[in-house]
């Protein structure tokens, strides 16, 4: 059993009291909602004639469900539009904040959170969405919960949970040039497996973490849960302080000095106990691209797709699958894939510094005929940031689309999909079967700056060629 | 006829099983996103596998007529990976399953079974693969599922099942609805809030 980890520590900080059944009442320091999963909870806790009890740690925003062309009210889709007002009306009769379209603040919910300084280190952060993991970049305990679990936060700001074993993650060295986090943790992901991380938080530490930005921590944590791990975090530090400093909900004055103090307090101990330790190194690691159906099947840009033969006994026959739905053919390179659609933007890579990465490789080029190609900022702040950095000219000049804030083809619940066969590279975190959209459409998983590689040349293209021309 | 949906103690289940064939089965697929685009989950049963569904034309085992009225699911490993989305299990349960027997469960899914009185029971790869086996063979076979007994059987086979011990107090007690558990705790919620450095201008 892992002890003196900030997972131990944080956790003790917000356990309410053992339950009968072996797990912990656990308290939720900050409850994030929006328009999907919380409409049934608020049903619910009305049926059961119960109040929000803390409105002011529950905080929403809309995401989902936005069109990214045209987000004048109503909108065009009746059931968008009466998503949308039925959490409007949630909030206002429980006295929620929400962060609605127009407010300047609104944006996907693992986006638009951290930017407003809401998540910090050694809380416990919750919502409705798998993706809630983002958080942890923090140094918070952030998980994903179902509609269940939002009515019992709503209604008493905990739920019921098990402890989770603790699995260091430790990369040594630094990722190379043209190799991003989100490169790091489908490597991660390929090596451990999609299941390799059921009962385990994922504490990602070591040089090569310690070097990335918080928005590139923000997208190693995003995807700990396609690893199965259902809380991934790392250790507050310089980097944590700095990027929180001055946002709208950090602590000021006083309270600033004070926090920082009790958040290094939080750190994981230099002689704490994991469950499981891992060690990797991250200087070996090339720009990563997934084949297949599951975001562990992923390779690096100059491997050749595996021959689902030669794969581990119980990786063949999903591999056989993978194969036929992609119709991609055994034993070619990755590199050099025709592409159809490609998509920048999703809680894993819709960050300022992801579409200025991206942008620099778009810069001067023109998007390859027959491709579509759009980037949705995942918040309104990316959005305005980087209009003032003119960074929508350089893909619109290039032939991209610039569209609103919002979830979009990541998972296309709004207008944002493919079209039957049509294959993607997307910078966002699933590539199962049906995931943007069309039910038979098939996704590549890469960095930002991949898609735009890829959205240059028509097919996917090792970017470090781009960034040395 | 108006479905009964589990409540109270989860001590026995019986009834006829179908096969769901394969590793990773993710949320998405179990119900595509754009059924999610709803304020109740009452319309989700028919929505279930829509896709899969579709594509193999009337041939999915829950479209097959043989399976009409089973409520027990056979499934592999790693099964309802993906997206939180409380959604798949409601899909499940109004579809009419009552309990999932896998080889593995993700997390996720697995706690929002049990906030619905779903049992996820597990067994080994051999185990399921031979279940799964007679199942096929039999599809009309009522299997006798208890919980106590970590069993599922029939008149001539019987597999032992697990469940990690949290969930099996839970089911056995009827106690897996957790709301009333957890207000219970009211006093300690307020001496929580009072005390996190957080919520207390880091005074600590």
């Amino acid at each position: 059993m892992s002890s003196g980890t900030l997972y131990d520590k944080v956790w003790n900080f917000h356990q309410v009291k053992e339950l009968p059944g072996g797990s912990t009442q656990l308290f939720v320091g900050l409850h994030l909602i929006h328009e999907v999963t919380s409409p049934q909870a608020f049903s619910a806790l009305n049926e059961k004639n119960l109040e929000v009890k803390f409105p002011n740690l529950t905080v929403a925003t809309v995401d989902h469900i936005v069109p990214t062309l045209n987000q004048q009210r109503p909108f065009s889709d009746p059931l968008a539009e009466e998503m949308l007002s039925t959490l409007e009306k949630n909030c206002k009769t429980h006295g929620i904040k929400f962060h609605g379209i127009g407010s300047n603040s609104q944006g996907v919910v693992h986006v638009m959170a951290p930017e407003l300084g809401l998540t910090q280190p050694g809380m416990t952060v919750a919502c409705g969405d798998s993706h809630t993991s983002t958080h942890g970049a923090f140094g918070a305990i952030a998980f994903g919960i179902g509609t269940s679990q939002v009515r019992d936060v709503l209604a008493s700001q905990s739920l019921a949970m098990k402890k989770l074993k603790v699995r260091r993650i430790w990369v040594d060295g630094s990722l190379q040039k043209g190799v991003y986090a989100k490169d790091l943790i489908l490597h991660i992901i390929r090596l451990l497996g999609v299941k390799g991380g059921v009962g385990f938080a994922y504490e990602f530490a070591g040089p090569a973490i310690e070097k990335l930005s918080m928005e590139g921590r923000m997208t190693i944590c995003n995807m700990a849960i396609e690893g199965g791990a259902r809380c991934g975090y790392i250790n507050p530090d310089e980097t944590t302080f700095e990027y929180l400093k001055g946002k709208e909900y950090s602590p000021k004055g006083q309270e600033w000095d004070n926090a920082i103090n009790w958040w290094k307090s939080l750190v994981s101990n230099s002689k704490a106990k994991y469950d499981d330790e891992i060690q990797l190194d991250g200087s070996s690691i090339e720009p990563t691209v997934t084949w297949g159906i599951t975001p562990g099947q992923g390779i690096s840009i100059k491997e050749k797709i595996p021959n689902p033969e030669e794969l581990p006994k119980n990786e063949q026959q999903i591999a056989k699958d993978a194969c036929k739905y992609m119709n991609l053919k055994a034993d070619q390179p990755i590199e050099g894939t025709s592409i159809d659609v490609c998509f920048i933007g999703s809680c894993t890579n819709g960050r300022l510094s992801d579409l200025q990465e991206a942008s620099k490789i778009v810069k001067g080029r023109k998007v390859s005929a027959g491709i579509k190609a759009f980037v949705v900022p995942g918040s309104q702040k990316v959005a305005k940031e980087a209009k003032q950095k003119g960074i929508d000219k350089i893909f619109l000049t290039a032939g991209f689309e610039w569209r609103e804030p919002g979830c979009s083809m990541c998972l296309a619940m709004n207008p944002d999909k493919l079209e039957g066969r049509q294959i993607s590279a997307s910078s966002s975190n699933r590539n199962f079967k049906g995931r943007q959209g069309s039910a038979n459409g098939r996704t590549l998983l890469m960095s930002p700056a991949m898609v735009a590689a890829a959205a240059i040349n028509g097919k996917v293209t090792d970017v470090r060629k781009l960034l040395q021309e | 006829m108006k479905q009964e949906f589990p409540k109270g103690e989860i001590n026995t289940i019986s009834g006829p099983s179908l096969v769901i064939k394969g590793d990773d089965i993710d949320t998405d697929r179990i119900i595509p996103a754009r059924f999610l685009k709803c304020v109740s989950f009452s319309a989700l049963g028919e929505q279930v596998f829509a896709d899969d569904r579709k594509e193999l034309q009337g041939n999915h085992p829950f479209d097959l007529e043989q399976h009409k009225g089973s409520n027990i699911l056979v499934v592999n490993d790693n099964f309802g990976c993906g997206s939180s989305r409380e959604h798949a299990p409601q899909a499940l349960m109004r579809w009419g399953i009552r309990l999932i027997i896998g080889e593995s469960f993700a997390e996720i899914f697995f706690g929002n079974c049990l906030a619905l009185g779903i049992p996820c029971m597990t067994a080994s790869k051999q185990e399921i693969t031979k279940l799964q086996n007679l199942v096929r063979e039999n599809p009309n076979q009522i299997w006798d599922f208890n919980l106590k007994e970590l069993s599922i059987s029939n008149q001539k086979e019987s597999f032992s099942l697990d469940l990690e011990g949290g969930a099996y107090k839970m089911l056995f007690s009827g106690k897996w609805d957790a709301t009333s558990q957890l207000l219970d705790a009211e006093e300690k919620i307020n001496n929580i809030v009072k005390n996190l450095p957080y919520l207390n201008n880091f005074k600590y």
